[in-house]
């Protein structure tokens, strides 16, 4: 039974990485109809954002310790962080501490610009064209984005942890009455879950509850009327990109205390949110967001060792597997409209 | 229109074949003329260097790359000679070898087997290359090892730590300096015994490829020889990047050690979750819980940060030795290139230098020559001390490092110490050994191709 | 010409050309020259030319006809090589036992594969297919390395039994004596260059996979994949069932996909299985669109150009770049190399991806499109001068 409740918390939090990549990436296929490969560039980008703002508050002015020496026998250079010098070592240490959850702030701008950006000068030149060119030149955007961060940050993952108070684990088992130490679950990823839960859910009332939200949903539905009626919808449009952008991103920059950001980990997830955003079906977004949960729990599931040992290798292909069984059986996915993206 | 273009063509090439076929009887080289596959005729020799420029391990490629640059300017005499000045033989002048000046081609392996051996096929096929070195996985190695054996060149393998290379894989034209998974093995048991008990129970994940499972394989019979227990081994996708829900249930297994068989981003991943969830924090059958990653690199290290904190592993070679050799090549490099080498690279260092030698002894850029020079080549100064290429299955033997991450680094390359030198006598196992091969392992014959 | 039409006929001509001639065509520098570096005429590069040429033409009579786009090819090229490994290992070196098998289980794998994903169209199809590519990727790397050597890929051990093999056979795979990896070498002045066994047997085949190509595309047949891509509903309602058709279509790709594998194998004896992931069943999908979706030789062009950047950038280097520019001051010529240094050797993904960018951008119809614009240009100069003024800036 531990392990079971051990293995959902898992597979929430696992999902909750891929309903995020898979509700931006629906947005973007469900308002303007395009097959977007570089989606996970982006959730790659806002990773880096961390990674940037944590190097940003690092950098240091140099200081020449005669005392020591470094690894070829020359004096020892000493680097201080400038914000250790502007703001007090304490606080300047807790700011560098805190540079991810710092970087959400710093993200949200950034995506949405990189995200105006892609749209207004390339993805909009595209919504007319066959779904291959759009993958092509989208995947050739996904591979410069991804050289260039190898260009500047290199091919190594760069550690970047969370903040000290979130890091540690939480006994879940001893709240629910089990022994200690039976089921513990890290904070990080507990924060990451409610984060992307705040996330799915603000997106959500923000298509649910504005005008906004009404037109774009119309347009989801059918653009050609919406513009008939005198709306412009192509700004929307412009704006949605920048909204699905900003949530690639805050995924990329929350996940990167839980595992070292890299500059392939964008392709890492290209294939997998993929398969969640067709599970869940095409165009929905409560589709793509269940799918994402579905998939994280039984991908958990799989790799328990009971199941293993059953059935051994299950989990190289558990995601495949229900990929497939759901699509025989549920021939637009878990909630797919009809008609979207099946010529 | 094109009708018109095409009949010209037509033309053009009638005519070429025709003019190649009156000259044909003088113009033809005979192949059988060379004695051997890209025998150097002119004042040059050609190095093939071929590393991992894209993907996961191209840092390690590039480190690699730069290692093997500076083995060419000190065989050529440039620079200040690094560990040629301390190296046992002395064949080398520093005029290049046997008089000829030493160039490279380069290429990139992507860390797969298919591109890595079309990339050295390029340069047998194109560049001529005598010899192809480097590589930082061990799928590559097997695969590019097999390609030489066949063309007829000396491959000096790279990074590769599977016990395969020189096990079942092993080649008459293929040499390994690097160590393997039974070698990282023996030095790492005794010393876990020592700080962490005889009476241990440990869990082991392993990368679900071959590399994994000889790792984890030589890992489990050396704890188990100490008195260790295995509670169990759980093979993880090669692709998986989350490793939480394989981490998880470890400490209800009832171990109090966790051993990573993985290797770059996979143990980058793997150890940062296992630090999440806190299990070195925890005290499991009354002992302290521990994480052992039997194979480490200064690039892994780097990329899991904080967390490899007293977590120990073994490592080929490391820049903080204080060898002569191994000062010697620290010193060039970092004047060089303003950082330490890491493992990778010394191992390409050297294997370039030891190829060079050989073929100054032999005297002749023959692989069969070069070959008969390296088999059981007994050398010392290019660091981990006193070393032997081994004849049976021309894998090297010298010293192996036991490494833990360091509590206090003073700087960014200062992640790891070392803890121990393992001598070569407790690390040395039969070349009929059954986790390589066992006897019906050979080398084949040496392969001079043309 | 063979039942051809006569614009086919040219095309067949041409591709027939470039195929036999390539090892002189591919070498246009001189083998000491700076330039030289740009020689693709070595047997390596030709023989992958002609094997992702044999793989993208089939690829596109499924994709460019039918407009299903499948994500898993990349599948049947594995299993084709696995079925030639395992000829090799059972039976002999010779080829003749590998290729048929290659052929016929990558048909089989189709079969399957095709009959199940076929159920569903569009983007659905597209995951299907990738499922079952990703699934046989991961096996293929882990729990069925008994099969398929796992990671260090499938090859010949001395141990094989190899029950064919004769006394004197060459220990390399070969046709009926015919050793693939033999070359003669024909030297003329500065220029070498190298005509290989393999290379010619891969072209040989290419040439009769291209005129199957064109033999499909122009018949009945093909009219009923096209009729699939333009309106699947109108046809289903004049009474056809387009499933036959489509997975007739799956199926001789999927063959054709299976013949390169073989042929991978063919030239060289190791079957890794990356040659099933994704990335390899993406690269086809980008040959395809790259050279022109639904063309005939379109395919075979993107399938070249992909190749010769992997093979050809990822070997230039900053003592390559600085032998170049030698020639320029040395400020200069640092500068230069420090500019293109991002674009060449580790850089060459990026190369790559602006050239996937400028291309689907500037030329919507790939390769082709670029092909059929420079000949308009031609064209129309030698038609009327006055007007290349207006065609130039388009282009």
């Amino acid at each position: 039974m531990d392990a079971i409740i051990l293995q959902i918390l898992n597979g929430l939090d696992k999902g909750s990485a891929y309903a995020l990549i898979a509700l931006g990436l629906t947005l973007i296929f469900g308002t303007l109809g395009v097959v977007n490969f570089a989606h996970g560039a982006l959730f790659m980008i806002g990773a880096f954002c961390a990674v940037t703002l944590s190097k940003i508050l690092s950098i240091s002015f140099e200081t020449i310790d005669p005392t020591q020496q470094d690894f070829l026998g020359n004096p020892l250079v000493v680097k201080t962080p400038y914000v250790h010098a502007w703001f007090g070592p304490e606080f300047g240490a807790s700011l560098i501490d805190w540079a991810v959850p710092l970087s959400i702030l710093f993200s949200i701008p950034i995506m949405i610009g990189i995200g105006f950006i892609m749209e207004r000068g390339l993805i909009k030149h595209f919504y007319k064209r066959e779904h291959a060119d759009q993958i092509l030149v989208t995947f050739g955007l996904a591979i410069v984005l991804q050289e260039l961060v190898k260009y500047f940050f290199g091919a190594n993952p760069i550690p970047t942890g969370a903040p000290d108070a979130l890091t540690g684990a939480f006994d879940f088992g001893v709240f629910l009455g089990f022994d200690a130490n039976t089921v513990i679950y890290p904070y990080w990823r507990l924060v990451y879950f409610f984060f992307s839960a705040l996330v799915i859910g603000g997106v959500f009332a923000f298509l649910q509850f504005t005008t906004f939200g009404m037109v774009v949903r119309a347009g989801m539905a059918d653009r050609e009327t919406v513009g008939l009626l005198g709306i412009n919808i192509d700004r929307r449009f412009t704006i949605m990109f920048g909204i699905a952008a900003a949530v690639a991103g805050l995924a990329g920059v929350m996940y990167a205390p839980i595992n070292s950001p890299n500059y392939h980990m964008g392709m890492d997830f290209l294939v997998l949110s993929f398969v969640v955003v067709v599970v869940g079906g095409m165009g929905s977004l409560p589709g793509a967001v269940a799918a994402g949960f579905l998939l994280g729990v039984l991908e958990s599931f799989a790799s328990m060792n009971e199941v293993k040992s059953l059935l051994p290798g299950i989990d190289q292909i558990i995601i495949y597997l229900v990929a497939i069984i759901i699509l025989l059986t549920r021939p637009r996915g878990l909630m797919g409209r009809k008609g979207v993206m099946e010529e | 229109m094109s009708k018109t273009t095409m009949t010209r063509r037509g033309v053009l090439k009638t005519g070429a074949v025709a003019g190649a076929g009156v000259a044909l009887p003088t113009i033809f080289t005979a192949s059988s003329a060379a004695a051997y596959t890209n025998e150097p005729t002119g004042s040059t020799v050609k190095f093939g260097f071929n590393v991992p420029q894209t993907g996961p391990y191209a840092d390690e490629g590039m480190d690699e790359l730069r290692a093997q640059e500076l083995a060419v300017e000190h065989i050529n005499g440039m620079g200040d000679g690094g560990a040629l000045n301390t190296f046992s033989s002395k064949a080398l002048g520093g005029d290049g070898v046997l008089g000829k000046k030493v160039e490279f081609v380069t290429g990139d392996t992507q860390t797969k087997s298919d591109a890595a051996r079309a990339s050295a096929k390029s340069m047998i096929e194109k560049d001529g290359v005598v010899m192809i070195n480097g590589g930082s996985s061990s799928g590559v190695a097997v695969a590019v090892q097999g390609l030489c054996q066949e063309a007829g060149i000396i491959f000096m393998a790279g990074l590769t730590h599977s016990n395969d290379t020189t096990g079942k894989d092993r080649k008459a034209n293929g040499f390994r300096h690097f160590f393997n998974a039974y070698m990282s093995a023996a030095a790492l048991a005794p010393v876990l015994s020592k700080e962490y008990g005889t009476d241990r129970r440990a869990y082991h994940l392993t990368a679900d490829y071959t590399w994994g499972w000889t790792q984890q394989e030589s890992i489990a019979a050396a704890t188990e020889a100490m008195g260790w227990e295995t509670v169990n081994n759980v093979l993880t996708p090669l692709a998986a990047t989350d490793f939480s829900s394989y981490i998880a249930p470890v400490l209800n297994s009832g171990a109090d050690v966790l051993v990573l068989n993985h290797y770059g981003g996979n143990m980058v991943n793997s150890l940062t979750n296992a630090i999440q969830f806190g299990l070195r924090d925890k005290v499991v059958n009354g002992k302290q819980f521990e994480i052992v990653v039997p194979l480490y690199s200064e690039l892994m290290a780097a990329g899991a940060g904080e967390n490899i904190k007293g977590v120990y592993g073994s490592m080929n070679w490391n820049w903080q030795l204080q060898d002569e050799g191994t000062k010697a090549f620290v010193q060039s490099f970092g004047k060089k290139y303003g950082r330490p080498p890491s493992n990778s690279a010394q191992t390409c260092y050297a294997q370039t230098l030891l190829y060079a030698d050989a073929v100054a002894r032999a005297g002749s850029f023959n692989p069969c020559a070069v070959a008969e020079a390296l088999e059981g080549f007994e050398f010392d100064g290019l660091g981990n001390g006193p070393t032997l290429y081994r004849a049976d299955d021309h894998q090297c033997f010298k010293d192996v490092l036991v490494m833990k991450g360091r509590d206090n680094p003073t700087n960014e390359y200062d992640t790891l110490e070392v803890v121990e030198k393992t001598p070569v006598d407790q690390v040395t196992y039969a070349a009929d050994h059954a986790m390589f091969g066992g006897a019906e392992a050979s080398l084949g014959t040496c392969n001079p191709g043309a | 010409m063979l039942g051809m039409n006569k614009k086919d006929t040219a095309l067949m001509i041409v591709v027939a050309i470039l195929a036999l001639g390539a090892p002189i065509l591919l070498n246009p520098f001189p083998t000491e020259s700076a330039m030289a570096q740009f020689n693709a005429g070595y047997p390596d590069l030709m023989q992958r030319f002609a094997i992702f040429g044999i793989f993208a033409i089939g690829f596109n009579i499924l994709f460019g006809l039918t407009g299903y786009l499948s994500f898993g090819h990349a599948a049947f090229l594995g299993v084709g090589s696995y079925s030639v490994v395992w000829m090799y290992k059972l039976l002999d070196y010779n080829v003749i036992w590998g290729l048929p098998l290659a052929i016929a289980t990558a048909g089989i794998f189709a079969l399957l594969i095709g009959f199940i994903s076929l159920r569903r169209s569009g983007i659905y199809f597209s995951i299907l297919t990738l499922a079952f590519a990703q699934m046989s990727f991961n096996l293929a790397y882990s729990v069925l390395t008994p099969i398929t050597n796992g990671e260090t890929g499938l090859q010949v051990y001395t141990e094989d039994p190899q029950v064919l093999l004769g006394a004197n056979e060459a220990n390399a795979p070969h046709l009926f004596g015919l050793v693939m990896n033999q070359s003669s070498k024909l030297s003329m002045g500065g220029w070498e260059f190298t005509f290989n066994n393999g290379y010619y047997f891969c072209a040989v085949i290419l040439m009769l996979m291209f005129y199957l190509a064109i033999r499909i595309f122009r018949s009945p047949f093909g009219m009923m994949l096209r009729a699939i891509k333009s309106n699947n509903t109108r046809m289903a309602y004049t009474g056809l069932n387009p499933r036959p058709y489509a997975l007739a279509a799956f199926v001789i790709s999927g063959m054709y996909a299976g013949l390169a594998g073989g042929l991978m194998a063919a030239m060289d004896p190791l079957a890794g299985a990356e040659r099933m992931q994704w990335t390899a069943s993406g690269e086809v999908v980008l040959m395809t669109i790259l050279g022109g979706t639904g063309t005939l030789i379109g395919p075979v062009l993107g399938a070249g150009f992909i190749k010769y950047f992997e093979n050809i950038f990822s070997k230039i280097n900053d003592n390559i770049l600085h032998g170049w520019f030698s020639f320029l001051p040395d400020g200069l010529e640092d500068f230069v190399v420090f500019i293109i240094h991002p674009f060449i050797g580790k850089g060459w993904h990026l190369t790559l991806g602006i050239l996937f960018m400028l291309v689907v951008i500037f030329l919507p119809g790939g390769l082709v499109e670029g092909g059929q614009r420079i000949k308009k240009l031609i064209t129309s100069k030698k038609d009327d001068d006055s007007n290349t003024a207006k065609t130039e800036p388009a282009e």
